[in-house]
């Protein structure tokens, strides 16, 4: 591994993460720290400290970051350098994997994430997930996109329902591919129209987060690119995390990217300055290609 | 020579002849410089002498076995000048003849007959010894004439894996022709039953009482063979049982699979499993000595008729028995269903329950079904317990707490102990046996569609 030095002399406005850690390795002491802009003032989430373990593996060391209101905020990073677990940290979906323990301040419009009186169910209501794989359920469109608001009551009457739907889908761009057909299986669409789908049911409970696992990666470029419009027209109303594999996407979307290694922060910066003067040699070198 | 050592006699010549082929090979590597140099490897001419060794000679000896007896039959049954007009009394004659060949025969026999058992020894002795000759010849002739083909160029392996196919098709048979063979056989049982009773009034007689006079005069001698008593028994029973199999074992499967922790899951499911492994006798002792005479005493102490032998009872334990048939399935199915299911389901803001009950289960419910349909052939086939708690009267009722009896129950009863096989009695059984075949046969067939179409779907 690269040895990483403190320096965040030269930047315009170097905002100091209070988390510094010592790590040993062998007999060289090393500071790690993130680099850049990691917290803003109007944040929706703010996560500090966080520290992840998997059983006794550590897989997120000590992160602090903030995502802004409508703001996109980008995580890249080589595979198992931790973004999807920290991203499934936001919303608790970490909860369901045995042996997973998350430690650190996680708040949403600073109100905790963790801790023993918050009910995730309201959480999860809040903060919606649109995962890497397609996954609608084996129902209907219609029932894909009108299970979230039955389950929470936010309507009663099937008039209501319908319009939530209709909304949903239309704010997905799908409205138009699927109205004739809302009583076919969500599963027998297209990947592409499938991911819309599941963006479109995770609108449907009006959540204020939105958090995306790599939600292009399995789809061509023509469905990755409505994607990424789709995006960009969500940020009006939502506040999205978006971990992805492919820089370019990163660059089209987001207004802050966020370098992951090895379970570190290591940079967060306006994704301009990200991709095009990265402060840290770990990020520019995989910006540049030389390893991920 | 005796059938069994010209066996052994065989089985020596396909080990030499797969030993000739094996070293030939090996030699003729040698000396053109290394295995490559043959189309296969040696094994496979080794594999190759010993299949044109055994495979005709045994294949010979099989038909000759087969038959042999019938020829000789004939030819020993058409030395005797005067034989009995009927069937029956020629079979009486021909064992009366094979059992003097044998010496089994006490008391004095006829001329005639001694001289039909000289002539039968005669026949069989050649016979045999004309088997083991042509079997013999055969497989030396055979295996010395591969021997002595083989070229480096011989596409052995081809032709070895050639056989090898054939011989898994011919296994792949062996399970499809036991099933016709089955519903033949029952089939024309079944046949000269309906020559008896006309089929509708099997189907759709309402009484039944499978007896048949003796004399023409004897009282209560009516037969009746209405099967509806023992259809509606049988659903009964298996109605209540799948009433209890379904609810508990479904549940059990939706705790194992998506609320137990590992370790209670590695405990339980083996330990859920143990009742499949309960031999269903023992079901049987537990319903008509626990379980029957507790339903009776606690109908009585509620004010209600029951009879010791109940539906009930055997309903009940068979249900218990069926528990692990349906959750073990359900789990493998519910297991199945992909995680990202379930994360969508959570990530939206479903609880456990929600999603298990809104997402898991309509999904794996295909399967589940498929899983159920199962258990309810194997329900409907269920005797034992029935026969030890359900009792035997064909009673027409739809009380559980009466008894009742099944279709797997009369066919036991009229076929146990010593019964003519020409009575309409005895032949009801076959009939029965081809309605119960037919059933189970529909529900498995759409059990399988069901499970092959859930499948489909993921992957």
């Amino acid at each position: 591994m690269n040895t990483m030095t403190l320096d965040a002399a030269g930047q315009a406005e170097p905002v100091q993460p209070k988390a510094v850690e010592q790590d040993t390795v062998g007999t060289q002491t090393k500071v790690r720290e993130t680099v850049g802009k990691p917290f803003c003032d109007s944040a929706k989430l703010r996560m500090r400290n966080v520290n992840v373990f998997y059983g006794e593996a550590q897989a997120i060391h000590d992160v602090s970051l903030d995502i802004g209101r409508n703001e996109v905020v980008a995580m890249i990073g080589p595979s198992g350098c931790g973004k999807s677990t920290f991203l499934r940290c936001l919303n608790r979906m970490n909860d369901t994997i045995e042996g997973c323990r998350v430690e650190g301040e996680l708040s949403l419009d600073d109100e905790p994430i963790y801790g023993a009186k918050v009910d995730v169910v309201p959480l999860r209501a809040r903060v919606g997930m649109v995962f890497q794989k397609p996954n609608p359920f084996p129902k209907s469109i219609y029932d894909n996109v009108a299970y979230g608001p039955k389950i929470h009551g936010i309507a009663s009457r099937r008039a209501e329902l319908d319009e939530i739907v209709e909304n949903s889908l239309r704010r997905a761009g799908l409205w138009n591919e699927v109205k004739d057909r809302l009583d076919k299986p969500g599963t027998g669409l297209s990947g592409g129209q499938q991911q819309r789908l599941c963006i479109a049911r995770a609108i449907a409970v009006s959540p204020e987060v939105i958090l995306m696992d790599e939600p292009c990666s399995a789809l061509d470029p023509i469905a990755t690119a409505r994607i990424e419009e789709l995006i960009d027209e969500l940020r009006e109303n939502y506040t999205i995390a978006i971990v992805t594999h492919s820089m370019q996407q990163a660059a089209r979307v987001s207004q802050r990217t966020a370098y992951f290694h090895l379970g570190h922060l290591v940079e967060v910066n306006d994704t301009e300055t990200v991709f095009t003067n990265p402060q840290h040699e770990l990020t520019e070198a995989y910006i540049t290609g030389r390893f991920g | 020579m005796q059938t069994p050592t010209l066996f052994a006699l065989l089985l020596l010549l396909i080990l030499v002849a797969y030993g000739t082929g094996f070293s030939r090979a090996v030699a003729a590597a040698r000396t053109s410089g290394g295995l490559r140099k043959l189309a296969s490897l040696p094994s496979y001419y080794g594999l190759h002498t010993a299949l044109w060794c055994g495979l005709p000679a045994l294949l010979l000896l099989g038909t000759w076995l087969a038959f042999d007896d019938a020829i000789i039959r004939a030819l020993v049954m058409n030395g005797i000048a005067d034989k009995p007009d009927t069937i029956a009394g020629q079979n009486l004659l021909y064992a009366q003849v094979q059992n003097l060949a044998a010496g089994h025969l006490f008391g004095e026999a006829s001329p005639q007959v001694q001289a039909a058992a000289a002539r039968f020894t005669e026949l069989r002795n050649g016979s045999r010894n004309l088997q083991a000759a042509l079997s013999l010849i055969l497989a030396i002739g055979l295996g010395a004439f591969t021997v002595l083909r083989f070229s480096p160029q011989l596409r052995a392996r081809e032709k070895v894996e050639k056989v090898l196919r054939g011989v898994l098709i011919a296994c792949a048979c062996a399970a499809i022709f036991t099933t016709v063979g089955i519903l033949l056989s029952v089939l024309f049982e079944s046949l000269r039953f309906f020559q008896a009773v006309p089929i509708t009034e099997f189907l759709f007689g309402l009484h039944w009482s499978p007896q048949m006079a003796l004399r023409a005069d004897q009282v209560g001698s009516s037969g009746a063979f209405g099967a509806v008593p023992l259809f509606t028994g049988t659903l009964m029973v298996s109605a209540i049982a799948m009433f209890v199999a379904v609810p508990v074992g479904l549940m059990s499967a939706i705790y194992l699979a998506e609320y137990a922790s590992k370790r209670v899951r590695t405990f339980a499911k083996p330990v859920i499993e143990i009742l499949a492994g309960v031999p269903t006798v023992v079901y049987g002792f537990f319903a008509a000595l626990t379980v029957a005479p507790f339903i009776r005493d606690l109908a009585t102490s509620m004010g209600l008729q029951a009879s010791s032998e109940s539906a009930l009872a055997a309903g009940l334990v068979m249900g218990i028995m069926i528990i692990p048939f349906v959750s073990s399935l359900s789990d493998d199915v519910i297991n199945a269903v992909p995680q990202s299911l379930r994360d969508g389901a959570l990530g939206l803001g479903s609880t456990k329950s929600e999603t298990v009950r809104k997402v898991v289960i309509p999904a794996a419910l295909p399967g589940i079904v498929g899983g159920v349909l199962l258990a309810v052939s194997r329900a409907i086939g269920e005797t034992m317990i029935v026969v030890m708690a359900a009792g035997l009267a064909a009673n027409l009722t739809t009380n559980p707490l009466e008894s009742v009896t099944t279709v797997t129950v009369q066919i036991v009863t009229l076929l146990v102990g010593d019964q003519e096989f020409d009575s309409p009695k005895t032949l009801a059984a076959f009939a029965l046996g081809l309605m119960l075949f037919l059933s189970t046969l529909v529900l498995n067939f759409i059990a399988l569609h069901v499970v092959k179409k859930y499948r489909e779907q993921y992957d």
